[in-house]
């Protein structure tokens, strides 16, 4: 039988999903073993148990100076950064994305600006924006914005010119105006195209805030892992990771249910 | 009485002639039936008297006056598909009908309730009602068809624009549609335009046939002409072309006659 022709059966499939993680994990396990055989102080590849116990003390004891918990302080400082960038650039992007995708007047306009600004690399504005906006929160929520927005305006006028033309005019011979169209005919549509637009835009805009926070900041996660590479303190590093790992992944798949949820007619559509 | 009135239209793309000296009356109420070989310009014709394209000579009129430019309530359209909208139930698809010409595209309050209660007893009529609330993606191509004139007509058009509309549909599907679409026309007299591929469904729906076609061919250049109208069959007295009876017997169409 041709291997393209070949499917898991049940079990088959949860295990070989499972499988890159574990031999992922085996390889770790076995280099940090053999790291620490030679030299227990070892500080570059720690064992699971010290991860474990590392994650235990950071997600419940407090800090000493503060009386804090920086973990969940971090948490909340990187998350509300993200959803103010994210936040910002998804209107924006909403809003513009539709006006060009729909009006031919404003697409002539800004199209090629557009294009032009989304070539702009985003870090290499991050030194403007500390010096024009401080080095607090608004710049960092202003570089994710900057980051992402304009690959939003770009991929929500595509979508917008894509919807069908024999709609728009529909919706003419029903009497709608410009802005009956586009609020009744083309924003209810991209809608669900904006969540999956935001789905992809979270990686570089996770980039974009640790970046961001590893230059300057006082909190937040990227601040604290960039913090704690100076004492080589790679159980905190990972633990850090693992934990941005999974807010990414599951922001990720809590935006896939919402968009089910909320536009059951675009699945049908497939 | 002449509804619609075309003048001598000429429409290219470029350089390349779709439609030539096409000119063409209409009286309110008949149901003129397009047909002719796929690329002579039938759905360019429609998009004309949809006002979605100006031609590059020549003039539409509607009850005198010429068309405005853009698309609007007093003629509406079912293609062949996507008419009806994806992200509105059945229900709110007729719906859609009322609210789209409001300021914001929908309705509110009182307005929309009673808006829901008409387009309820219009499902009811076309025999949409079991499936209100369900998406068009849910439905049969005939029922979205269905869907999509119910829709076009709960506008109100003077004149209604079909573009192939049972052209994806099987052949008993067909045959019910076209007796929807002749009760439906019973019940609300309007001029319909309705380009079609089907021969037989031409004759049998319309009041007169015509058929686009190219006169003129040159056979090392198939795009160098445009068609125009070369016959305008009465389908209602046996198929005879009104050039034919006006020869024999001087009668013409009425509509046909220059309008005074």
């Amino acid at each position: 039988m041709r291997l393209i022709n070949r499917y898991p059966g049940p079990v088959g499939r949860v295990a070989l999903a499972a499988l890159p993680f574990v031999l992922v994990g085996l390889v770790y396990a076995q280099a940090s073993a053999a790291r620490l055989a030679e030299n227990p102080q070892d500080r570059i590849l720690p064992s699971f148990a010290t991860l474990g116990g590392t994650a235990w003390r950071l997600l419940t004891e407090e800090d000493r100076r503060s009386g804090e918990i920086l973990f969940w302080g971090d948490t909340l400082s990187s998350l509300s950064l993200l959803a103010a960038g994210v936040g910002i650039a998804a209107l924006l992007g909403l809003v513009l994305g539709v006006a060009i995708g729909l009006i031919p007047l404003i697409r002539s306009s800004l199209q090629g600006f557009v294009a032009v600004v989304s070539m702009i690399p985003p870090l290499a504005v991050l030194p403007i924006l500390f010096i024009t906006l401080g080095v607090g929160d608004t710049a960092k929520i202003a570089l994710i914005a900057i980051g992402i927005t304009p690959f939003l305006i770009r991929d929500l006028t595509a979508r917008t010119l894509e919807l069908p033309q024999e709609q728009v005019v529909k919706a003419q011979t029903l009497g709608a105006s410009t802005l009956g169209i586009a609020l009744s005919v083309a924003l209810p549509q991209i809608l669900p195209r904006l969540i999956s637009a935001i789905r992809l835009s979270l990686g570089p805009a996770w980039l974009f805030l640790i970046a961001a926070e590893a230059v300057a900041s006082d909190s937040g996660l990227g601040y604290r892992v960039f913090l704690v590479r100076r004492f080589l303190a790679m159980d905190v590093i990972l633990t850090y990771v693992a934990w941005i790992t999974l807010l990414a992944f599951l922001i990720d798949w809590g935006l896939a249910r919402l968009s089910r949820w909320l536009f059951p007619w675009a699945e049908a559509r497939g | 009485m002449t509804l619609v009135q075309v003048d001598g239209i000429f429409q290219s793309y470029g350089p390349r002639p779709i439609l030539e000296r096409v000119s063409l009356s209409v009286g309110e109420g008949e149901f003129i039936s397009i047909v002719g070989a796929s690329g002579c310009g039938k759905s360019t014709f429609l998009r004309l008297l949809l006002d979605q394209e100006r031609p590059t000579r020549g003039q539409i009129t509607v009850d005198g006056q010429p068309l405005k430019g853009e698309p609007d309530r007093t003629r509406g359209i079912v293609f062949q598909r996507y008419s009806v909208f994806p992200h509105l139930t059945v229900r709110d698809n007729i719906v859609a009908a009322e609210g789209l010409s409001r300021p914001l595209g929908r309705l509110f309050g009182p307005a929309r309730r009673a808006a829901r209660a008409r387009a309820d007893a219009t499902l009811d009529r076309i025999g949409l009602a079991h499936v209100a609330h369900q998406y068009p993606a849910a439905l049969s191509g005939g029922m979205q068809q269905r869907l999509a004139i119910a829709q076009a007509l709960a506008a109100k058009p003077r004149i209604l624009l079909l573009d192939e509309p049972f052209g994806a549909l099987d052949p008993g599907t067909r045959e019910q549609m076209h007796a929807f679409l002749t009760d439906l026309r019973q019940e609300t007299p309007m001029t319909v335009f309705m380009v079609t591929h089907d021969l037989r469904e031409a004759f049998k729906l319309g009041d007169r046939v015509i058929v686009f076609d190219k006169t003129r061919w040159d056979p090392h250049d198939p795009a160098a002409y445009g068609a125009t109208i070369t016959y305008d069959f009465d389908a209602r007295n046996g198929g005879i072309p009104y050039q034919l009876k006006e020869d024999q017997d001087g009668s013409s169409h009425p509509a046909a006659q220059p309008a005074a």
